[in-house]
């Protein structure tokens, strides 16, 4: 079995490993800091992806493999992005539910305290 | 005569040799580790998904960061970063012949993952001795539990591979002319890294 790697150019790793490094250091001030939600979900998302990219593409050198290599590669991603859109339609629903029984539950908790207050 | 046609039968043979796929330039244990990521990479997707699904349809998810300790798991997240490095400065040195440099940076590797487990098994034994937290405590205890649980079976399995890998080195078994044993390793590797890069984001940032 032939197993030697063919050479392609070497990626500067340590470079990488700053960039890394530099990404998780602003994902701890965003968390740190508490912005709003909107905001800190897409902020830090982004951030995470980018910092998976960087691994994929020069640790793992998908960067310097061939075309083909990388679309396997790449179809988890398309089919774990249809699965979170598959669940969207329910997801809504179960949000409204889980609000309306939240509501409710606040509501007879402050049932009996507001109970002595009326005539 | 029989020379010729030895090396022609020879030649013959070197064009049959199934090593050089049209998806990988080098080897089929690439492209059968990249097959085996992406499965596993669907799993761990489908399980972060279901996370987020069952996180965003409980209004009363807890704020992670108020149960779980960000700076130490900030040091685990670095920590992995670095032996991919060494992962990479090891797959470097066997593949121009360095076996030296190979074996100190794949010890590296595998001490950065043991790292990583014990820091997890302290925090494991904080979350459910002192927090009182178990996998049957509620749903954010049990998705936490699942997904770093999983995870750590795979960095195991990682130091475990890797630990093979160096082993092999040491016997003068790998060298440059398999030097493609180590990147394959590698991929495994730094897959793991990638991943809890995610866990990291979904599970104790957000």
């Amino acid at each position: 079995m032939a197993t030697q790697t063919p050479e392609h150019a070497e990626p500067n790793y340590i470079a990488v490993f700053i960039y890394l490094s530099i990404l998780t250091a602003i994902e701890l001030v965003i968390a740190y800091a508490r912005p709003p939600k909107l905001f800190l979900v897409s902020s830090l998302v982004s951030l995470a992806f980018a910092k998976a990219v960087l691994v994929a593409m020069y640790f793992m050198h998908l960067r310097f493999e061939r075309r083909t290599l990388a679309m396997i590669a790449f179809i988890p991603a398309i089919l774990v992005t249809f699965l979170t859109f598959m669940l969207l339609p329910d997801l809504t629903t179960r949000i409204w539910a889980s609000i309306d029984a939240h509501e409710q539950v606040r509501a007879s908790e402050a049932a009996p305290a507001a109970a002595p207050a009326s005539p | 005569m029989s020379q010729a046609v030895a090396d022609v039968h020879a030649e013959h043979l070197h064009t049959l040799e199934p090593a050089e796929s049209p998806l990988t330039p080098e080897s089929w244990g690439k492209l059968g580790m990249w097959v085996f990521l992406c499965a596993d990479a669907m799993t761990f997707g489908a399980a972060i998904a279901a996370y987020a699904a069952l996180r965003i349809t409980n209004v009363n998810w807890p704020e992670p960061r108020d149960i779980l300790g960000i700076q130490t798991t900030a040091v685990m997240t670095f920590i992995l970063i670095v032996s991919s490095v060494t992962m990479v400065q090891a797959l470097s040195g066997v593949k121009h012949g360095n076996q030296r440099k190979f074996t100190m940076f794949m010890a590296f590797t595998i001490l950065g993952g043991l790292t990583f487990l014990v820091m997890q098994a302290f925090e494991w034994h904080h979350l459910i001795w002192i927090e009182g937290l178990s996998i049957r405590t509620s749903l954010f205890s049990a998705t936490f539990f699942i997904l770093t649980g999983f995870h750590g079976c795979h960095v195991l399995g990682g130091i475990i591979y890797n630990s093979v890998i160096l082993l092999r080195g040491l016997a003068g078994k790998i060298t440059q002319a398999n030097s493609s044993l180590v990147e394959i390793a590698g991929l495994y590797w730094h897959f793991v890294d990638l991943v809890w890069i995610l866990i990291f984001t979904f599970v104790y940032l957000i």
